[in-house]
């Protein structure tokens, strides 16, 4: 097991090296200098020059993304262009954002995937389970800003309980109003995975051997479920729930922008059309850093699950 | 050579095809991904009015009202027509990324799985590294800064595919290359591009089809995500994803056909998809 950790934590450094270069290479092709995108066309060189010196993107590639690098890793992303302020500011408040979004987004929909998914498992081929399943699929694979548009028909149009979309702040009531429906955006396409994840899982513990044992001991029913079912079911889906959160770190960036709330999607989605390169390098970095982590303990958490490679020397 | 191995490999192939085509989901799906591929290439077949068409007097015309059946939008434009002709960049833009993705990812998955080794070390290693990268973030930092046409939007999401697809083929080819008919093509002092494409990739097709539609999906989400926040299209195009954008203030004077329209449209789009997908899943797994 400490093998497997330390060999996955090697791969999460080198994971986390290839983000960034992709991150720099990709910024840095950029046509043109930077001082001429920022200065418009009819500047003149000298002041060009001075803001190329300036924003230090002089000098070759290689030291470029040293000094880029090396100044990332303390937290230091320079200044926005647009705002001309430092990135890190703007970043951990729109973080701060996120989190609460994201956070409402797991508690509601972890306990009704499970549900779903157990209760599709328990009626496997039938009527329930086929909706469950279809329903969940089709939410799934359906852009949340098709989703998050219909919630805003109803719920902020037509019924007028909660705002259409803004920033949430003031007290606890007002910021629950603007967060439950990107929040429910976000879980009508997680809650397909996670419901798929928790049948699967069921369907294998009801069918397991230890299942079969436990009801010969004549163990009522709903101790079978609860104790030898569910709990075997539930850790591969806490697993997979790590894995999607970088699906929704993705989701993030559409359903900011349709309730025009100010996380960290908003944040990518201006500064990329705002052609804001510090920020949009710092911003992906940061939530692609974020969905590593996730994906590493995701990994952890499975290795240690399955004797095989908590034991074994090789996956 | 090839004439005695295809025998082999059809006949699996048409006993799935048997089963597709008793599958409701999969006709259903099919009906739907038609469709759309109709108004792609022929949108003047079903509407007749042109999607760019301004007529501001007539904004925001209800639905089935003076012959617009769908309503207009804010600039007076039919929304029925924009959302037939908004299936076009879409059902372009979306295949063909795919495309590119299963060829860069069934030549990465072949080289990875059958020649092994350092090979293998390598490019899983980098290809662990990308998977865990949110594509949709890393598709718009690469289309901030190059020129957002449709070649770029096509390369960077089938580059961005390719490691998810090589992934599943190379998970493929380790059931196969120990399997006798590859020995046997081996020992027969066949070379290894002959023995990756023409033994091996017939009989990896099932997860090669599946990868292929579920992927078409995600091509359908991420470019309607990227083309909303404003990259991949061009303004005033009838895309669904920029029409969404664009029209979704409407909804707050009660104006809600202009932004569902394509809403529905693009759900659709992508639920035929994925039923296509995941009928040829059920039976590609049995």
């Amino acid at each position: 097991m400490a093998r497997y950790v330390i060999r996955r934590l090697g791969l999460a450094v080198v994971t986390l090296f290839i983000l960034s270069v992709v991150v720099f290479v990709v910024a840095s092709v950029l046509p043109g200098s930077v001082g001429r995108a920022i200065l418009g066309p009819f500047a003149l060189q000298e002041s060009v020059d001075q803001i190329n010196k300036e924003l230090g993107v002089n000098g070759s590639l290689y030291s470029q993304y040293f000094r880029w690098i090396s100044h990332a890793v303390r937290g230091d992303f320079g200044d926005s262009y647009k705002f001309q302020g430092p990135v890190t500011d703007y970043l951990a408040s729109a973080f701060w954002s996120s989190t609460k979004l994201a956070v409402l987004t797991l508690i509601i929909v972890v306990p009704i995937g499970i549900l779903g998914g157990a209760i599709a498992a328990l009626r496997k081929d039938q009527a329930s389970d086929r909706i469950i399943t279809v329903t969940g699929l089709s939410l799934a694979v359906t852009p949340e800003f098709a989703i998050g548009i219909v919630l805003i028909l109803f719920f902020a149009v037509k019924l007028r309980w909660v705002p259409a979309g803004g920033s949430a702040d003031g007290s606890i009531i007002e910021q629950f109003k603007v967060l439950i429906l990107p929040a429910v955006t976000l879980s009508a396409t997680l809650f397909g995975y996670i419901a798929r994840m928790t049948r699967a899982g069921t369907i294998e513990a009801l069918a397991a051997d230890y299942t079969r044992t436990a009801e010969l001991k004549g163990l009522s029913r709903s101790r079978v479920l609860g104790v030898h079912v569910l709990r075997n079911a539930l850790l591969p889906t806490i697993a997979v729930l790590a894995s999607q959160m970088s699906y929704l770190l993705g989701g993030l960036l559409v359903t900011e922008t349709m309730f025009n709330y100010k996380g960290l999607g908003l944040l990518i989605a201006n500064a990329a059309n705002d052609r804001d390169i510090p920020m949009l390098m710092a911003a992906v970095f940061v939530v692609g850093t974020f969905a590593m982590i996730m994906t590493l303990i995701a990994d952890v958490i499975t290795a240690w699950l399955n004797p095989r490679i908590r034991f074994g020397s090789h996956v | 050579m090839t004439s005695e191995t295809q025998p082999i490999a059809k006949t699996p192939s048409q006993e799935m095809r048997s089963q597709l085509l008793k599958s409701k989901t999969f006709l259903l799906g099919n009906l739907g991904v038609a469709f759309w591929a109709l108004c792609a290439i022929a949108p003047g077949l079903i509407v007749n009015r042109d999607p760019a068409e301004q007529n501001l007097i007539k904004k925001w015309t209800h639905p089935f009202t003076d012959g617009f059946v769908l309503g207009t939008d804010r600039s007076g434009r039919d929304v029925l027509s924009r959302a037939i002709y908004g299936a076009r960049e879409i059902m372009f833009i979306a295949p063909a990324a795919t495309i590119l993705g299963v060829v860069v990812g069934v030549m990465l998955g072949l080289m990875m799985g059958y020649l092994g080794r350092v090979v293998d070390d390598i490019l899983s290693r980098i290809i662990e590294a990308l998977i865990s990268l949110p594509v949709i973030l890393v598709a718009l930092l690469a289309l901030t800064v190059l020129d957002a046409g449709r070649a770029t939007i096509i390369g960077v999401i089938g580059f961005l595919f390719a490691p998810l697809i090589a992934r599943t083929v190379r998970a493929a080819v380790l059931a196969e290359r120990n399997l006798d008919y590859v020995r046997c093509a081996e020992l027969s002092g066949e070379n290894s591009l002959y023995v990756m494409f023409v033994e091996i990739l017939p009989n990896i097709f099932g997860p090669i089809i599946v990868e292929f539609t579920v992927r078409l999906g995600y091509a359908v989400f991420t470019m309607a995500g990227l083309s909303f926040i404003g990259f991949g299209t061009q303004p005033g195009s009838p895309d669904w994803g920029r029409t969404i954008f664009d029209e979704r203030t409407s909804l707050l004077s009660n104006v809600w056909w202009p932004s569902i329209i394509p809403a529905i449209a693009l759900a659709s789009l992508v639920v035929s998809i994925n039923l296509i997908a995941d009928a040829i899943q059920g039976v590609v797994d049995k």
